[in-house]
């Protein structure tokens, strides 16, 4: 090691924890596809960071100018269109891959004990990630910006006594105008950003100190070697990262397609009603929001009362992070559950789905009928969740990997 | 040279004092923060009155303005849809707008200073879109036996003709009337010198 490196390394803990984060750190040998999803998302936040930081020096963030500024973006700016299809892209691939890794981890039971901090350090990443979404589109100040900030912004008017003020406030005036467009602005850019860097860090560090899980829900760290590595384990570099490397090239040819051939996904990642200038006067006829928060607005839209309706959305999103104390089983592998276990999570995905749909098409008496109904079936899957883990018989996991 | 000790409890004290002191400031030094996010002394003068010809609205035609950069509807009735009120009441959440502040209450059954116009804010109290004016009397997707109202296309809340709430819809009350004065064919939205 050259002498300079050595100086550095006496004062900065290089080495210790580039091997502790990013080489040496030992992960189970055996995973599938599932394990992929974490790379990818990291992958994504640094295409969002910096597809980001170039579209703020074009944008505008007045009442006037936003709008104009994102046409000007992308017809006078050199590339500002890759770069803005890049962020639309980047916003919607960012949730499908977290949803993905969310799924994972119901699947394996991710978050049971040591790996609750992870899972809850994740979920406030998603909380943070759908307010990030959120803010980003409001920017445009398209019509769904519009709308969709109107509808979201009303939504803290549902709490009693403080919600009109809270409405004003949140606006900084007595309807959406500039004065919302330049702080959400501030949020989106800076507050937020600077949020889910420092939860991912701490999603990262909780996890390398509990060590991945795997899909046989087999705790490797019963088995050490002579040096108390892992007998199940290979180390991150250069197995997990090759590894890594062929999703990352799979996912990033998935994502050049969409951004350069259909970056409006049909509609579904950027909304037709954007391309148009936000008009107060006139809401869309059909008004829905992007497609990753859809099956909590088809929640939303399921429930005939104001505050009720804000209540069962919050609470979708919050009983989430109390899975690891709802989950009694002894396994952690859904390979090893019971059937129950198997049935729910399989009612649970298809409501979930379904909701995503519903959310996204116009209401009709039958559609609410089935947002009713998926959103009970969503609720029983962790209301239930206690009784049918603890009650249902399992299977014994293997000893190894 | 005394030998030191340490004396916990004092420590103790000390430090919740210093906590306690430092906790008090947290308030103070939040206010600026918190503050700059009111509506700015600009937000709040604008929101002048507006005035609209309403000669030349035709009947069951609506007309849109702008008051405060939000939708207000004016809407001239026909003859049946102003009897045909009562009709609905059974559907309706709230009749007689006994849930909001109503500022013509027991004037006219269009809720409005004249028996022939009704004057809305077009936003839905449920989460402020704009719902649509479908006068017809026909089965709609939302509602089979449908006779004319306002149904906002955001979450299905539906309204009968002059903006009271149905039963078992999203949204929690009937939609506002602001304060209007009419003054011949001329009628001023935002200001009303009897009410306020």
């Amino acid at each position: 090691m050259n002498t300079v490196f050595k100086w550095f390394n006496e004062r900065l803990p290089i080495v210790n924890t580039f091997e502790r984060h990013l080489s040496k750190h030992p992960v189970p040998k055996k995973v599938n596809f599932w394990y992929l999803f974490g790379a990818l998302a990291s992958v994504v936040l640094i295409i969002q960071i910096i597809s980001g930081i170039w579209l703020m020096m074009p944008y505008q963030n007045t009442e006037e100018g936003a709008f104009s500024s994102i046409e000007f973006i992308m017809r006078d700016v050199d590339y500002g269109w890759v770069i803005r299809y890049m962020h639309t892209t980047g916003a919607s691939m960012f949730f499908a891959v977290v949803y993905l890794h969310m799924f994972r981890g119901l699947l394996y039971g991710s978050y049971k004990k040591p790996r609750e901090l992870v899972w809850i350090f994740g979920m406030t990443i998603y909380l943070v990630m759908m307010a990030e979404g959120f803010l980003g589109y409001v920017l445009p100040y398209g019509q769904m910006s519009y709308w969709g900030a109107q509808v979201i912004i009303s939504l803290f008017g549902a709490i009693p006594y403080i919600g009109e003020s809270l409405e004003v406030w949140v606006r900084g005036d007595y309807y959406i105008s500039g004065s919302t467009v330049s702080r959400f602005f501030a949020l989106h850019v800076v507050a937020l950003p600077l949020m889910l860097i420092a939860l991912v860090f701490m999603h990262l560090v909780a996890l390398h100190e509990v060590g991945a899980g795997n899909p046989e829900g087999v705790d490797i760290e019963a088995h050490l070697d002579d040096d108390g590595v892992p007998l199940d384990s290979v180390p991150f570099f250069p197995y997990k990262v090759l590894n890594a490397l062929v999703g990352i090239g799979v996912f990033m040819t998935v994502f050049s397609i969409i951004m350069f051939f259909f970056p409006e996904a049909g509609g579904y990642f950027i909304e037709k009603a954007n391309f148009e200038e936000a008009n107060p006067l006139s809401t869309p006829e059909h008004i829905a929001p992007v497609w990753y928060y859809s099956p909590y607005y088809a929640m939303l839209r399921a429930v005939p009362d104001k505050l009720g309706g804000l209540i069962v959305m919050a609470g979708a999103i919050a009983i989430l992070f109390v899975v690891p104390w709802l989950d009694r089983s002894k396994v952690n592998s859904i390979r090893y559950k019971g059937i129950f276990s198997k049935i729910a999570i399989s009612l649970f995905a298809i409501s979930f789905l379904t909701l995503g749909y519903l959310g996204t098409v116009p209401v009709t008496e039958l559609r609410t009928l089935m947002s009713v109904i998926c959103t009970v079936i969503y609720f029983l899957f962790f209301f239930l969740m206690p009784i049918y883990t603890s009650l249902e018989s399992t299977k014994q996991p293997p000893e190894r990997l | 040279m005394s030998e030191s000790v340490v004396n916990d409890s004092r420590r103790k004290i000390l430090i919740g004092m210093t906590a306690a002191l430092g906790a008090a400031g947290v308030p103070f030094a939040a206010t600026p923060f918190i503050a700059a996010w009111n509506p700015s002394a600009k937000a709040k003068a604008l929101g002048a009155a507006v005035k609209v010809d309403i000669s030349k609205i035709e009947e069951g035609q609506i007309v849109q303005v702008a008051w405060r950069k939000q939708p207000v509807f004016v809407l001239r009735h026909t003859k049946n849809s102003i009897s045909n009120l009562p009709s609905v009441e059974t559907k309706l959440a709230d009749p007689n707008s006994l849930a909001i502040d109503e500022p013509y209450r027991d004037l006219y059954p269009t809720r409005s200073k004249s028996n022939e116009f009704s004057i809305l804010a077009g936003v839905c109290t449920h989460l402020g879109c704009s719902p649509k004016y479908h006068p017809e009397v026909e089965p709609k997707p939302w509602d089979a036996t449908w006779t004319g109202g306002f149904f906002c296309p955001c979450h299905g809340s539906m309204f009968d003709i002059v903006g009271r709430v149905f039963k078992g819809v999203p949204a929690p009350t009937n939609l506002k009337v602001p304060p209007h004065n009419f003054q011949g064919s001329i009628l001023t939205i935002g200001e009303d010198k009897e009410i306020s």
